[in-house]
């Protein structure tokens, strides 16, 4: 199908300010550039958690899966090995897949599986109204940790350079180009890709005037140097006063699951003799 | 003698399971129906493993171990300690001579396999050449099922059973039956088969026993049969990588057991929400919790049938046998893609992990889902309201169709809806599914009947206990009923099987009657219950001792 509107009529609910407004149109203009190449759209699945991120399953015109709270990354492991001509896109929160999917998580980037994943890291619960998560800051004070909570932030790019993801970056909702590009680039990759997207959440954490002095974009950087996006990631700890880099930190080409996984399809009609044939091992 | 029952028992590690398995072809081969029980600690090495033979004249695997045995093979002296008092009175003990002290027949088996110069490994041989010979069993039977089922060192093997076969002599004679060898099978690998026949393209699963050894027998043979396997992080992944592989157009199946199942919840629930089709092997062990491993029980009938937030139609199958596992595994993969639902194959250890004559001669499959295409002349809608309340499918990557799937309620596009009416809609539209579910089951026989079909006293019974009961009515003249479906429940069919019945005795593995329970809320009066729940299975002397109190 081309020449789709990219956008459902589905009632937009985000409030005024979101930054995933602007991860919404990043993705709207690669989708539309994808199209432009000859790319069809009936090729890309999008899988989204639960959460005020996930509603982009609802708002973007193409395939969806709308999955429960921190199991995107399961389900679309499962579409691409079970069709890897699909690009399978992965929308979700830093509650959604820092804290309740972790495990998957680790385990993507850990076998390679060719999806990319965008967390919304808003760094708040925001559709729970505003709990800490896995990236706020020691000392935020949510509804869950009135006095501040006394945990500090996961640094998720650290976490996942660990556990073997191909492709590394970090972006902001203020500067949608370079998001754009970046999400791009992670798709383009092939292997498992993360996007961590500082975003702002309107309501509940506008950090706008902490992001925006802090922020650099990634230069003179080898990306396929191991250590090098190791000592750049680990600038910033999420939590203090250091400056923000911004950019992609790591990219490496690897074997992916889904071609470790390929399988050669059986002729038709060639199960029920394979049956017979084992049955006779058996007798 | 036409009904046997053999026992092995060593170490684990001793390679028990395999001893059993050639003790097993020994006695198919010579026509019997086989059935093998595998008792093993939850360990790796040491420990008291046995398996129990049993071979009878009857037409389907016995599906239960009588607990007095004919013959022990014992490779360490445990063995001897633990079973000497089930021995018969005319029972032989064939023993590992040295190592093992006993009365009976020692084999010197490490001096044969001295002089025959064969690794150690090939001991088990010398004990299946003195067992083969203690039973009246023809060398040549020995040899065909030797060179069938050992294709390695067979020569060597044969070498090594000959000279115990040449040492002992007949004690008991097994009659041989005039009746081919049949395939044996574990439960597990039936429904695996059941499910390749089904059109699986996927298994998915993390290991847990009793549920484990179909996902090694998956692995195993994916390459056979054209499937991919995968063994994710936890049965979270294991639920959501299955409903993944589904929507993308994949016939998939995962297994567990009752602890795993109760990670795959979640996805359970969003299966039904999202209306996406999956099979579960649920196998089910001793519980609460970690329970006993590697022991059985029937006590997550009613959380299976329960499982999952909200409401939403599902398939539960419980089949007695293997040769109901592979036709039954089959249909319920059918089944759960024409109606997009959950579908269940609930067993338990005695049939996961017990090995049964199997008769496959029937593939009894249903014929392909009949499905209505969408209307390529109009945007596709996922959740497409009809009057079964089945939409027409589409998976991703279908040309010119927006395909959303989604766990929130919602409209039939399949976009998120918190409106009334709408959500009152697709409710409606989802449980007609369950509806029309049951009315295509109505094409099968979903009750079995055994026994005495004319008694008016009935044992009430579902899944692996079909063997034993049915073992037992015979010997009290009773009837046996025992739904095979358990979800939607077959009532109008199960009162039909019950005509005539005036009292009826639930048999079940679990402390609470679940199915009778189940029974009762359809308006089916249960008199009277049997219950065993210590992990093991029913053998027919104690269902038997019990039957007998209770009607007396």
């Amino acid at each position: 199908m081309t020449g789709r509107n990219l956008i459902t009529g589905a009632q937009n609910t985000w409030c005024p300010g979101c930054g995933n407004f602007t991860i919404q149109h990043a993705l709207k203009n690669i989708l539309a550039g994808m199209e432009k190449e000859g790319k069809s759209l009936d090729n890309v699945v999008l899988v989204a958690g639960i959460g005020c991120h996930a509603k982009i399953a609802d708002y973007l015109n193409i395939n969806s899966f709308y999955s429960l709270h921190g199991r995107t990354i399961p389900a679309a492991t499962g579409i691409k090995l079970a069709n890897p001509d699909l690009t399978v896109i992965c929308c979700c929160g830093d509650g959604d897949c820092y804290a309740e999917g972790l495990d998957h998580l680790i385990f993507a980037a850990k076998r390679n599986i060719d999806i990319t994943v965008i967390v919304h890291d808003n760094r708040v619960y925001g559709l729970t109204t505003g709990q800490y998560t896995p990236t706020s800051p020691l000392g935020f004070k949510g509804k869950s940790t009135p006095l501040g909570t006394p945990e500090y932030p996961i640094n998720p790019l650290e976490l996942m350079l660990a556990s073997g993801a191909t492709y590394i970056a970090r972006g902001y909702t203020r500067k949608m180009q370079q998001l754009e590009s970046l999400i791009a680039g992670g798709i383009a990759h092939r292997g498992f890709s993360i996007i961590d997207v500082l975003q702002i959440c309107a309501t509940f954490f506008p950090v706008t005037d902490y992001y925006s002095p802090r922020v650099y974009d990634l230069e003179n950087h080898d990306r396929s140097d191991f250590s090098a996006a190791c000592t750049r990631m680990r600038e910033w700890d999420y939590s203090g006063d250091a400056k923000i880099a911004l950019g992609a930190f790591y990219e490496r080409r690897f074997p992916t699951f889904d071609e470790r996984m390929a399988k050669t399809p059986l002729p038709p009609g060639e199960r029920e003799d394979r049956i017979l044939d084992l049955l006779r091992t058996r007798t | 003698m036409r009904e046997v029952t053999v026992l092995v028992g060593g170490k684990a590690g001793d390679g028990i399971n395999s001893a059993g398995a050639m003790v097993a072809q020994l006695l198919n081969h010579l026509g019997y129906s086989v059935y093998v029980s595998f008792d093993y600690p939850s360990l790796i090495r040491g420990g008291h493993n046995f398996a129990v033979i049993r071979g009878s004249d009857g037409a389907e695997s016995p599906g239960a171990c009588r607990e007095n045995v004919d013959f022990i093979l014992a490779l360490d002296q445990a063995t001897v300690e633990k079973h000497k008092g089930s021995l018969n009175p005319a029972s032989a003990i064939i023993f590992t001579a040295g190592p093992v002290k006993s009365a009976g027949m020692g084999v010197p088996v490490s001096e044969i396999l001295a002089e025959e110069h064969a690794p150690e490994i090939m001991g088990n041989s010398a004990l299946i050449g003195g067992f083969a010979k203690a039973g009246g069993i023809e060398w040549e039977v020995v040899e065909q099922v030797f060179r069938t089922h050992i294709p390695k060192g067979t020569d060597l093997n044969l070498k090594v059973a000959k000279r115990a076969y040449d040492l002992l002599t007949p004690a008991l004679k097994i009659s041989p039956l005039s009746r081919p060898a049949r395939p044996l099978l574990t439960g597990n690998e039936a429904v695996g088969l059941g499910l390749v026949r089904g059109g699986l393209d996927a298994y998915v699963s993390y290991p847990m026993t009793p549920s484990s050894s179909l996902l090694h027998f998956m692995a195993e043979q994916k390459d056979r049969f054209g499937i991919t396997v995968v063994h994710p992080e936890n049965e979270i992944a294991v639920m959501l990588m299955a409903l993944g592989f589904a929507a993308a157009g994949k016939r998939t199946a995962v297994g567990t057991s009752g602890g795993g199942f109760c990670l795959m919840t979640e996805g359970l629930s969003l299966a039904g929400m999202a209306e996406i089709p999956v099979v579960i092997l649920m196998s089910q062990r001793t519980g609460p919790s970690t329970g006993l491993p590697t022991y059985t029980g029937q006590a997550d009938l009613r959380f299976v049938l329960h499982a999952g937030q909200g409401e939403f139609p599902r398939l539960i199958v419980a089949p007695g046998n293997t040769t109901e596992a592979v036709c039954w595994s089959a249909r319920a993969m059918e089944l759960a893609w024409r109606y997009q639902v959950p579908a269940f194959i609930l067993v338990d250890k005695t049939l996961s992990e017990g090995t049964y004559s199997t008769d496959i001669s029937e593939p009894a499959n249903p014929p392909p889902a009949e499905i209505i295409p969408a209307d390529k002349n109009q945007p596709y809608r996922r959740y497409a309201d009809t009057p079964s309340g089945i939409s027409p499918p589409e998976t991703y990557g279908s040309a010119g169709s927006v395909i959303k799937v989604n766990s929130y309620a919602h409209d039939e596009s399949g976009i998120t809806t918190e409106e009334a009416p709408l959500v009152k809609q697709m409710a409606e539209k989802r449980m007609r599914k369950g509806q029309a579910l049951a009315s295509g089951l109505a094409n099968y026989s979903l009750v079995s009947v055994s026994g005495t079909a004319d008694a008016s006293t009935a044992l009430l019974c579902w899944g692996s206990t079909h063997g034993v009961c049915t073992e037992v009515a015979a010997i009290h003249g009773l009837r046996v009923v025992r739904p095979i479906v358990l979800s939607p429940f077959p009532a109008g069919p199960v009162k039909e099987a019950l005509a005539g019945v005036t009292r009826l005795i639930a048999v079940e593995e679990n402390s609470s009657a679940q199915l009778a329970g189940i029974a009762q809320g359809y308006g089916i009066e249960v008199q009277d219950t049997i219950l065993r729940y210590d992990g093991r299975p029913f053998t027919p002397e104690d269902l038997s001792r019990q039957v007998r109190e209770v009607l007396s």
